[in-house]
């Protein structure tokens, strides 16, 4: 798993610490484009080691974090830099969609 | 680039799966791009499908997808997780390309993209994208606990998902630019018995309220003119489909909305070797069940013509 699994509990340290850009995936096991969008992911986890890491967030067993973000749609994909929210991406892409709009990170 | 391919079937969902079950059984080992985030197609984000004949208690949309994409498996469908983004249809050999850069090569090619949502419209729909504005009731619905929030639309998938969403929210308006319902009477009735759903008719949203989040809506009276505010949280957006056919602009006839124009009792386009089938023709039934029909017609119409041609199997 090239992925990071981030928990209510975890998940202000991770984003405070991370020394990369991080991409947090706000997801739920119910959700149709969440599970489509994974392996997408996990393949830009693999093809970007070292310059971003891609976590994973669990709104259904993790729902504080995601309320305190204001979160509605899922999958939402949160990119945060140097501990600040530097963008949000709303719903499934396309993984060459995906890669535009992380261009700036990567 | 590959080996020239009896037929690719670009899309999934019934429609795509469908002429897959039936050209793979037909010896054509067809290649289908079923695309790389929408894999399944629209009934991907539904619950319970209970109008699909053989399932009598009903089966959940995804469930029946991955039934239909195994089934289609297991008569020797090659599948490519990736979407089409390029295509040439116009010579004798048509050429597909994925997203990932790869090329394929057939004698027909039977399109299945299906539809996207439609869009109001409204500027705000766009910022608060992610912030109380959705497209996806059963992705979403959980964050709407004991809130406000209204469905907008009037046919099926609206009625279906104010109904679902009332498992989260304390009120759902149902809001709908009509004084009746396109949906089916089963789904009305359901829908009218619910007491946390209001009717809101002859009314259009004409502007969504809020700064980093949606506070409400401004709705106006298509008889009166007259508007008022209403204050929610959520706005669902099911006010129909558009079909996905942006790739074939300039080379299949297409009409005034999009949709791909078959010849009449068949599934052929304007060029030879190409056919299209599901929600990217039909903006009359739209089922799950006149989909795999259409799907079905492909593959035999793609059959036929690759027998013309003096091609039986791969």
């Amino acid at each position: 798993m090239a992925t990071k699994i981030l928990t209510d509990a975890t998940f202000d340290e991770e984003i405070k610490n991370s020394t990369t850009p991080i991409l947090v995936d706000f997801w739920a096991e119910w959700c149709g484009p969440c599970k489509m969008i994974a392996p997408v992911l996990e393949q830009i986890a693999n093809e970007n080691e070292g310059k971003i890491v891609i976590a994973k967030l669990n709104v259904d067993e993790n729902p504080k974090t995601a309320q305190a973000l204001g979160i509605t749609s899922i999958p939402t994909m949160n990119v945060y830099k140097d501990g600040q929210l530097a963008k949000t991406i709303v719903g499934a892409k396309p993984k060459p969609a995906l890669l535009a709009d992380l261009a700036s990170f990567l | 680039m590959s080996k020239i391919e009896p037929l690719v079937i670009i899309g999934s969902g019934p429609s795509g799966y469908t002429a897959a079950v039936y050209a793979a059984r037909a010896q054509l080992s067809p290649i289908l791009l079923e695309g790389s985030v929408t894999a399944g197609g629209a009934l991907m984000n539904t619950t319970e499908v209970e109008n699909f004949p053989g399932f009598k208690d009903g089966i959940m949309g995804p469930v029946l997808m991955e039934e239909m994409r195994a089934q289609a498996e297991r008569f020797g469908t090659r599948f490519i997780t990736d979407d089409a983004v390029k295509v040439d249809l116009t010579g004798e050999i048509k050429t597909i390309e994925d997203g990932s850069g790869n090329k394929y090569q057939a004698k027909a090619v039977i399109l299945a993209t299906g539809s996207g949502y439609k869009k109001i419209g409204l500027a705000k729909e766009e910022t608060l994208s992610g912030r109380g504005v959705s497209y996806c009731a059963t992705c979403d619905g959980f964050f709407f606990k004991e809130q406000a929030i209204a469905v907008v639309g009037g046919g099926d998938s609206a009625v279906e998902e104010a109904t679902f969403l009332t498992r989260f929210a304390s009120k759902v308006y149902l809001i709908h630019r009509r004084d009746e319902l396109r949906a089916s009477r089963i789904m009305q009735k359901r829908a009218q018995d619910d007491p946390k759903i209001e009717f809101v008719w002859n009314t259009e949203v004409i502007d969504i309220l809020g700064e980093d989040k949606v506070t409400g809506v401004t709705l106006k009276d298509t008889k009166t003119g007259e508007t008022k505010n209403l204050s929610l949280t959520g706005i669902f957006v099911a006010i129909g489909h558009i079909p996905r056919s942006e790739l074939l602009i300039g080379q299949i006839d297409l009409d005034d909305a999009g949709y791909v124009l078959a010849k009449p009792g068949s599934t052929k386009t304007n060029i030879e070797g190409v056919f299209a089938c599901g929600d990217l023709v039909d903006h009359v039934y739209r089922q799950a069940i006149t989909a795999a029909g259409t799907g079905c017609q492909a593959a035999l119409d793609a059959e036929r013509f690759l027998a013309s041609q003096g091609i039986f199997s791969a």
